[in-house]
């Protein structure tokens, strides 16, 4: 049997969880979250993406209660959160820097939430257990915070915080402080525990891989605004704006006019003189002659020696470089006008059996579906 | 052969400064008084040989020790100022620990300033500044005349030559030695610990009892060693601002050195003010070592 597919944020009838609502935030005369309205649904896991300074902290702190809007709402179930202040909200928190108290046990340190709301002994130990079977720190609850590794130190965060069953969790950056293997891990295990306890997740972070990997739904981030929310899918694939298809991924962007086909449906994009125009299909509309940038992901570009043929686009070029990565290769291909342009291949063969070289000439090809054509 | 050296150095200088000076005061306070340069006996002849140090050793016997717990007045002077010690050190606690945590919470442009503010009545004679303090305290002295004339009192508040302005003298002079290992403490302190204690469900008021409070324990203790050691063995203190009530055993001490010139007797009294003292010093040095291995 097939899975429904997990996407709240397309029925109308479902009640956010959280409820950003002209949500502007001013620090002095710094405009830090710029008129924001927001849904983010119960069991998401809901990823605020975006470069340093972008807000993204603020809105989680903002969640958290540590700030408040300057002007607009911020509703979580339903209830404003205007001057309630972070210790009685149904919302907990896993720090950056991870924040565990160093004078306490690991077992203190998740037990800490619970003993504020003066829960029952055995109930509060087994609650603890149970945080420390889910996170697999059982061998770990006597020692201090400094006598674990980072990884165990993270996962102590993460039981902490979770162990007063919060309505919502924010994670900021949770996993920084990582090296990429255990980060990887950590990422699927996040997940995982995400699903098993059925907890709203918030997470903040600037690495985009991980909020791919984590995430039920993307937000990208700049000065204060989202620029786009969607499931990883879209974001990658439908960007709408030149901004998100160049903060996700690798990305080719092509600036052009468009004038609509004369025979297929779709435009034909002039990009520079003297040079073949392109074809692209999109469901956006164009006036004849309107600036546009095509948007063409490398791994969508072939690249062979030889004309391809019934390619809707293709141009010669010649390789100027070739970065290997093991599992792929990115192609660097100069135009005959000078543009450069990316090509990827996956390394399904072995090194020697490839014929691509320096200063190769080699054609690129993609489909008229490939590229997405974007207003700016 | 080099770090032997290196360890040589100190040694030496607390063995020439320390240890020999300590073991002449143990000796004095082992000897008769007597009218004579220097006041007491017997003094150590090198020139009869053997049988002279024998007959030297013989002679020193604990007379003057059983002598302190026979006179009350001893006792009573050493109980007074462990309790005037132990009292000012929690005053100069209470004083000194907001002062070190508005330091440790100011923007940290301002931080250094503080702290050189602290540090700057360093600049002054201590003499100089008690004796000041006489001036702020006395009947006519500023803080009456300013009491006075802004019509709070109609009489003087007599301050000065009682307890009162020696607890003042105490917390005013070591309030550093309190506030520096406090801030020490706090400033090393994330303050996103703070956040997750909120977060946790702690009001502002129980975050700092469960988080700030036993995060700056060290502190705690390095600061109230600092000033109950000092406090105790205090004499300039208790004998400009103090009255005649004022009891402590600096001030005995100095009487019997300077005043009755018995020599032993003053001696004995000062070795069991260093016995006293010993028992704390202990206590901090093992503080430091466990602060030491935690962090290490």
């Amino acid at each position: 049997m097939a899975q429904t597919v997990f996407a709240p944020w397309d029925n109308p009838d479902e009640k956010p969880l959280i409820q950003f609502k002209n949500v502007t935030k001013r620090f002095g005369d710094f405009t830090a979250i710029d008129n924001l309205t927001q849904d983010i649904y119960t069991r998401e896991f809901f990823a605020l993406l975006g470069p340093s300074g972008c807000g993204k902290t603020t809105m989680m702190r903002m969640l958290a209660g540590f700030e408040n809007p300057s002007e607009g709402q911020i509703l979580i179930a339903g209830q404003d959160m205007a001057g309630v202040p972070p210790n009685k909200r149904p919302v907990n928190m896993m720090f950056q820097s991870y924040a565990l108290f160093p004078h306490l046990s690991v077992w203190d340190n998740i037990a800490f939430g619970l003993r504020r709301e003066g829960a029952e002994k055995t109930q509060l130990a087994a609650r603890v257990e149970q945080m420390l079977k889910l996170t697999r720190l059982e061998r770990f609850a006597r020692r201090k915070p400094h006598q674990i590794s980072g990884g165990q130190r993270q996962r102590v965060a993460l039981a902490r915080s979770l162990a007063k069953a919060p309505k919502l969790l924010l994670l900021d950056e949770p996993l920084g402080a990582l090296d990429k293997k255990l980060r990887q891990d950590t990422q699927f295990e996040l997940m995982d525990i995400q699903e098993k306890t059925g907890t709203t997740f918030v997470i903040v972070t600037h690495d985009q891989e991980e909020a791919m990997t984590v995430a039920s739904r993307v937000a990208v981030m700049d000065e204060g605004r989202i620029m786009q929310v969607a499931t990883p899918a879209v974001i990658y694939e439908q960007p709408n704006s030149v901004y998100v298809a160049d903060f996700i991924g690798d990305v080719n962007i092509i600036e052009g006019a468009a004038t609509p086909h004369p025979q297929a449906d779709g435009y034909s994009v002039a990009w520079a003189e003297g040079q073949p125009q392109f074809h692209a299909k999109t469901n956006r509309s164009f006036a004849p002659g309107q600036k546009c940038f095509l948007a063409l992901r490398p791994e969508k570009v072939a690249i062979s020696a030889e004309p391809p043929e019934e390619a809707a686009n293709r141009i010669q070029g010649k390789i100027i470089d070739i970065a290997y990565l093991g599992n792929i290769s990115t192609y660097h291909v100069r135009l005959p006008n000078g543009t450069m342009m990316k090509a990827q291949t996956a390394n399904t063969r072995r090194l020697s059996r490839r014929s691509l070289t320096w200063e190769d000439a080699v054609w690129l090809s993609w489909t008229d579906t490939a590229a997405a054509v974007l207003e700016g | 052969m080099r770090r032997a050296l290196l360890i040589a150095v100190p040694y030496l200088w607390l063995l020439a400064l320390f240890l020999v000076p300590f073991l002449i005061v143990l000796k004095i306070s082992l000897s008769d008084t007597a009218l004579a340069i220097p006041p007491y006996l017997p003094t150590l002849d090198f020139t009869e040989g053997w049988a002279g140090i024998w007959g030297f050793l013989q002679e020193l016997d604990f007379e003057n020790f059983t002598f302190l717990t026979q006179d009350e007045l001893y006792w009573r002077a050493y109980l007074s100022s462990v309790q005037i010690a132990l009292i000012s050190t929690v005053l100069t606690l209470l004083v000194g620990y907001p002062i070190a945590y508005g330091m440790a919470s100011a923007p940290e442009h301002w931080r250094a300033t503080l702290m050189m503010l602290v540090i700057l009545p360093f600049w002054t004679s201590f003499l100089i500044r008690v004796y000041s303090w006489m001036g702020i305290l006395s009947n006519e002295g500023l803080l009456n005349q300013l009491l006075q004339g802004l019509g709070l009192i109609d009489q003087p508040l007599i301050i000065l030559n009682t307890n009162t302005a020696v607890y003042i003298g105490i917390v005013y002079t070591y309030l550093p030695f309190m506030i520096l290992p406090i801030y020490a403490a706090l400033e090393k302190m994330d303050a996103a610990l703070l956040e997750a204690a909120e977060d946790l469900g702690c009001s502002r008021l129980t975050a700092f009892w469960l988080v700030t409070v036993p995060l700056s324990r060290q502190g705690i203790i390095a600061g109230c060693f600092l000033v109950f050691i000092p406090a105790l063995g205090e004499f300039v203190i208790p004998s400009l601002l103090g009255g005649s009530g004022t009891l402590m055993i600096g001030k005995v001490l100095w009487e019997e050195f300077f005043n009755n010139r018995d020599w032993p007797v003053a001696s004995a009294v000062a070795v069991i003010l260093l016995l006293i003292l010993i028992i704390p010093i202990i206590l901090f040095q093992r503080n430091e070592q466990k602060q030491r291995e935690r962090e290490g």
